[in-house]
């Protein structure tokens, strides 16, 4: 497996260098136009002007040889230089958004706490709700929990957040007046106060967010455990006077857990990838808004970096994906 | 209804009534803590010469300021200067080719230093820096040279004559720059200057405490203000993101903020949030007009590469029969009604604004004429011939290929218009693009609303300031999008008439404000009789601020946040 | 189901003479009650949006000025919206569109998904290429894609379908081609399990030919997470394709959806909640149906539930 693990890795930096280079391609085949947001009243002749400066009359080749080695070259020296005080990166133009001239990675960077905090904290919780609702429901199919679990996530997944969070703000900001309607990024937790500031501003978001991970999980969870319940060494557990509850959690489960692996494992990158309709409704401004302005401004080296980020995120959970399968179900060979 | 009354109040009594009061709102700087704003588009960056777009220059106008703006009525006011120069005080030269700035005494940056004549003079080597892309280019355009006989004088001259000189250094795109702050950030190294751009020294209430692109800008009275006890309010939070409706629901429902910029919400929706009594809405007329387009040339793909240009004439809307049928059939006041409501009014000028430029010629198109635009079509003998219920000229069926951005108006509005056509016998196709690829210039894409693949198009536009010169010149011959301009260009209907070329060309040599207005308005009636362009919506700007902010006075010809430092904190 | 019913119907079955192998798949879904209640539903909306246009028949895009923003009532039973448009005939004409973009998208990614998945799975070979395709497909950011499909085959399409007809194809298509990634990799993972089991092996050992493997032991073994993947995929398409005529790529703005329905009323929910009520109940109760269908086909595909 290690070998396998190792021979993975390598040959992800080709896949990821040719992933770079087709997002590369699409995003420049793509129609758009950095200056497209500028009022109407500046000229064309001035707006031709600006994407020069942006740099857009160079060929596709060149921009994307400077931009491949700013992400992986200067990008890494100036975190270095950042953690440890020196100055190899000096003189090395970093990647720079067009649409506020600062350095993309300190954007990215600023945005990772609301993001974490809002989409990493509802897939957490999501995905804790919908593992015992998945096991439960499976094991006692078509009784009342099963039913309702069913509906309550159908629902859920088919409703979308444009509308229930529009919903839960028309209810518990503006009727009740509970919660803030709009996430404070600036916001920092010291004490037991802020915390539950904290805690207010985030559940809305959150739980909006969960509803659809654990409806996606727990349908996933009991079809598989449905398939494995009925099956022989179910019965072998059984017979060998295990208790139900071993039967169950380890046996089952274990055997259940692979689509449910790779369902999580899709989802994780997912993640930093930010929830942009949750995000633009409760204003968290994560990286699911850094992402959505970004292409709406035509912002290409934003928009280049945050999708090779999370092309990375993707290769590498689904390798860990495939290596967890092994863990799962010893039987599964690569090699 | 309650939004009528507070809107009547807000355009005729409420500037009058703020300054009655104002008296009784004095007091020690910062004295009224935190003041919230949210724009439901967040800025990116602080520098208007970086960024022409409206949420930048609304936000980098709490920072920096103009020599002079305009206030809520379009007049100029002196801002950093000490008056605004006219021919009459001997300011501009006779033929327009030099004017004079005295800036105002005691001027500080918010670091303390002296504002002097290079910092201006410094600003406009920086907008024309080579290889900066400057967004405000066109504010410096034909300035020669700006000269500093002395620390508060600032002489620029044109290299043509202006008649009206008052583009650089004037308005929210202009503002003044420090120099010391900038020295190193010329041209191509413009974007190098992270710091400065996200928090540039400037001269007005607010200095920024924290930049985050996109998302939230904290800002903090500037200590060195040139007005006592001015800005009222400590701190500013301005918040960005998320949509409209949200911004408008955070100021007016819940009282989380206390300005919303900018709510282009269907007008029950305002009405109802308004209901809620935490806040009152503000609106102000500019120039902005959306309008629907009548493509000149034939957009037909099977033309190839000379689709939409010149050389292929449009089969039937070159036919004036056809346009003015189609303005007939339009019913502007029930569009205005159910789009924009006490924020909109309908219209027939492409140019209805400022008051002495609304031409009042073409008033008779308010009125919907469905009847008198099917006997029309009959007359010109445009009938239908195969009993399909569309009419044809010469055998072409009068389809039409409708476009506009996506925005939920300009969808009622499609849905309306489309419907009114049908009943003269035209039928129409919706489409509507993304915003951020329509308005791009992307000469790739097909879907821009410079190369106009379609028929008719809507949009709104409207012209910085007040004055018309450069809008009213838009619909000349040379600027009509074509391939040899890379599809560039401001003449969408590809309108070209020589009459109307030599109309624009006296407007630039000819001064006098009435001189102006008169050939201004020629213009405007020549477009609106020949039913090139079909006006419907005269468009207000509706804001909102919280029942206890005072002081606010919208301004639709300037950054909306002009006067800042007057706000303060009422009592609800 | 009960003990009761399965003796009484392991009694039937041996006293029957041998039979097609679907009745049996009936007899067994028509035992769950979920299911037909389900497929009920189906049924009842599928003739509403095909039959409903000729017993309802106010045009979904006629705008009646004077009678907009009203409540239900005998001329509008599902009220007006803000020009005045029936919001019956609406989501009837909406329903016809969704129904079909749902059906065929989630068709089409499955088939996609299911064919990468099992391929891969199966064949060590073709694995690791094909995964790498599938991170790639994750990795494309939608907007920009979308957009660079429009720009290059909507006139195309029109021209050779027609404007409703080559929109159909492209939504269908787009949505399709960017939602199928998840199915394969779920099902890859099973079959990677699946094909070290004991009757896999099995199989195996007498020579049973590669496609006959895969139709016979492998594909009815991963039906339930691709049952799964099918019902969270018509949601999803639905959802999708509103989200698409904001970009243009849609359909025309006043050709109704009930994604586009659902998404202009949200602005409206403080005043008129009824309006999203009607889109947001058929979208869940449709998805609801389809999962129920599914859970029933499932069980009854199953033969250790099948034949006990």
């Amino acid at each position: 497996m290690l070998t396998y693990t190792i021979r993975r890795l390598l040959l992800a930096i080709p896949t990821l260098l040719f992933i770079g280079l087709c997002i590369f391609l699409l995003l420049d085949l793509a129609p758009g136009d950095p200056t497209a947001q500028l009022p109407l009243t500046i000229p064309p002749e001035v707006k031709q002007e600006i994407r020069e400066s942006l740099g857009l009359g160079q060929p596709v080749h060149i921009r994307f040889w400077k931009w491949l080695v700013q992400f992986i070259w200067v990008e890494p020296l100036n975190m270095f230089d950042y953690f440890f005080g020196t100055a190899f990166s000096e003189g090395w133009p970093r990647i720079i958004s067009w649409q506020s001239r600062s350095p993309v990675m300190d954007i990215v960077v600023q945005r990772i706490p609301q993001t974490l905090w809002v989409v990493g904290m509802s897939y957490v919780v999501g995905v804790l709700i919908a593992l015992p609702i998945g096991i439960i429901s499976a094991y006692r199919q078509y009784s009342v929990f099963d039913q309702v679990g069913t509906f309550v996530s159908m629902i859920g997944y088919s409703v979308p957040p444009f509308f229930t969070g529009v919903l839960v703000i028309v209810i518990f900001s503006v009727q009740l007046g509970w919660l803030p309607s709009i996430y404070d990024t600036t916001h920092s937790v010291v004490d037991w106060e802020t915390f539950v500031f904290q805690l207010k501003q985030m559940v809305m978001p959150v739980m909006v967010l969960a509803l659809q991970t654990t409806a996606q999980i727990s349908r996933f969870m009991r079809a598989s455990m449905l398939d494995n319940l009925n099956q022989d060494y179910v019965r072998t557990a059984r017979a060998k006077g295990l208790s139900e509850q071993v039967v169950v959690l380890v046996h089952v489960l274990r055997n259940s857990m692979i689509p449910v692996v790779t369902v999580i494992a899709l989802g994780v990158p997912a993640v930093f990838g930010g929830a942009i309709i949750t995000e633009q409704i409760f204003k968290v401004n994560g990286i699911g808004q850094l992402l959505i302005t970004a292409i709406q401004a035509n912002d290409l080296p934003m928009v280049q970096t945050l999708t090779f980020i999370f092309a990375i995120l993707i290769v590498l959970f689904n390798l860990i994906a495939d290596v967890l399968y092994g863990v799962l179900d010893p039987r599964i060979r690569y090699d | 209804m309650k939004y009528t009354t507070a809107l009547l109040g807000a355009v005729s009594a409420f500037g009058i009534a703020t300054m009655a009061f104002g008296a009784a709102h004095e007091g020690p700087r910062g004295r009224d803590g935190d003041v919230k704003i949210i724009y439901w588009q967040a800025p990116s960056i602080m520098n208007p010469y970086l960024s022409g777009g409206t949420k930048e220059l609304e936000a980098a106008s709490l920072v920096i300021e103009p020599l002079a703006r305009y206030d809520q009525d379009g007049n100029l006011m002196p801002w950093l200067a000490e008056s605004v120069p006219t021919v009459e005080n001997g300011g501009v030269n006779a033929d327009g080719t030099q004017i004079t700035w005295v800036l105002k005494e005691g001027l500080v940056w918010s670091d303390g230093s002296p504002v002097t004549s290079e910092d201006v003079k410094f600003s406009w080597e920086y907008c024309t820096a080579e290889g900066g892309g400057c967004a405000q280019a066109e504010k410096y355009l034909d300035v020669t040279a700006v000269d500093t006989p002395d620390d508060r004088t600032v002489v620029v001259t044109f290299g043509v004559g202006k008649p009206f000189p008052y583009g650089p250094f004037v308005g929210a795109q202009a503002p003044i720059i420090q120099k010391a702050q900038f020295a190193d950030c010329l041209g191509p190294k413009a974007p190098e200057c992270t710091d400065a751009n996200f928090n540039p020294i400037g001269t007005g209430p607010f200095t920024v405490t924290e930049f985050r692109p996109n998302d939230v800008i904290t800002l903090a009275a500037n200590e060195n203000y040139r007005e006592e006890g001015k800005p009222a309010f400590a701190t500013v939070t301005f918040k960005g993101g998320g949509d409209a409706t949200a911004a408008g629901r955070s100021v007016l429902e819940t009282g989380e903020f206390d300005y919303a910029w900018n709510l282009q919400l269907a007008p029950d929706v305002i009405a109802q949030m308004e209901a809620a009594g935490k806040g009152m809405t503000v609106s102000a007329f500019g120039t902005s007009v959306e309008r629907i387009m009548v493509n000149q040339t034939n957009p037909d793909p099977a033309l190839g590469d000379e689709r939409a240009t010149a050389a292929h004439p449009h089969p039937f809307l070159t036919d004036i029969a056809v346009r003015q049928a189609l303005s007939m059939a339009i019913d502007r006041a029930l569009l205005t009604e159910i789009g924009y409501g006490p924020a909109g009014t309908p219209t027939c000028n492409v140019l209805p604004a400022p008051a002495i430029y609304a031409s009042m010629a073409n008033d008779g198109c308010l009125v919907q004429d469905i009847a008198g635009a099917n006997a029309l079509l009959d007359g010109a003998g445009i009938v239908d011939t195969d009993g399909d219920g569309v009419r044809e000229k010469d055998g072409v069926p009068l389809k039409l290929l409708y476009q506009t951005s996506t925005n939920a108006v300009r969808q009622d509005y499609q849905a309306l218009i489309k419907q009114w056509w049908s009943e003269i016998g035209v039928e129409t196709e919706l489409r509507n693009i993304s915003a951020s690829v329509f308005f791009g210039s992307d000469p790739g894409s097909p879907d821009t609303f410079q190369k106009f693949f379609a028929d008719v198009e809507m949009y709104t536009n409207n012209f910085d300031g007040t004055d018309p010169e450069a809008y009213m010149a838009n619909w000349t011959c040379d600027q009509a999008p074509r391939p040899e301009t890379q599809w560039q260009g401001n003449n969408m209907p590809r309108y070209c008439d020589a009459a109307y070329d030599d109309l624009a060309a006296q407007m630039a040599q000819t001064s006098g404000l009435e001189a102006r207005a008169a050939l201004a308005k020629q213009m405007n009636d020549m477009l609106m009789q020949n039913y090139i362009m079909l006006p419907l919506t005269h468009r207000g700007r509706v804001s909102a601020h919280s029942n206890t902010l005072g002081g606010v006075v919208l301004n639709v010809w300037d950054s909306e946040l002009w006067n800042i430092a007057d706000w303060y904190r009422a009592d609800g | 189901m009960t003990d009761q019913t399965t003796q009484a119907q392991a009694q039937a079955y041996e006293d029957r003479p041998p039979r097609n192998q679907w009745l049996d798949v009936w007899d067994q879904f028509k035992t769950h009650k979920g299911a037909l209640v389900g497929l009920a539903f189906f049924i009842f909306i599928i003739l509403g949006v095909t039959i409903g246009p000729l017993i309802w028949t106010i045009d979904a895009t006629y705008i009646d000025i004077r009678a907009r923003n009203e409540g239900p009532s005998l001329a509008h039973p599902f009220g007006t919206d803000q020009l005045g448009r029936d919001t019956l005939a609406r989501m009837i004409a909406g329903g016809q569109t969704s129904i079909a973009v749902g059906l065929t998208a989630m068709a089409l990614a499955l088939f996609l998904g299911t064919l990468i998945g099992v391929t891969a799975g199966f064949s060590k070979k073709l694995d690791g290429p094909l995964m790498r395709f599938t991170d790639l497909f994750l990795a494309l950011p939608l907007l920009p894609l979308l957009l660079v499909i429009i720009m290059l085959f909507r006139d195309r399409l029109r021209a050779t379908f027609g404007p409703e007809e080559g929109i159909f194809i492209l939504i269908v298509v787009v949505i399709g081609i960017t939602s199928w990634m998840n199915t394969a990799r779920i099902v890859r993972g099973d079959v990677l399990a699946l094909k070290e089991r004991e009757f896999v092996l099995a199989a195996r050992s007498i020579g049973t030919p590669a496609r006959r493997m895969v139709t016979r032991h492998i594909l009815p073994n991963v039906m339930s997470p691709i049952m799964v993947s099918a019902t969270l995929g018509i949601a999803n398409a639905i959802i999708t394709e509103s989200a698409l005529s904001f970009l243009g790529l849609g359909f025309p703005s006043d050709f109704p959806t009930w994604g586009r329905l659902l998404f202009d009323a949200t602005d409206w929910l403080q005043q008129h909640p009824e309006r999203v009520m009607w889109p947001g109940l058929a979208i869940s109760l449709t998805v609801l149906s389809v999962n129920y269908i599914g859970d029933g086909l499932r069980d009854a595909l199953d033969p250790r539930i099948r034949g006990r």
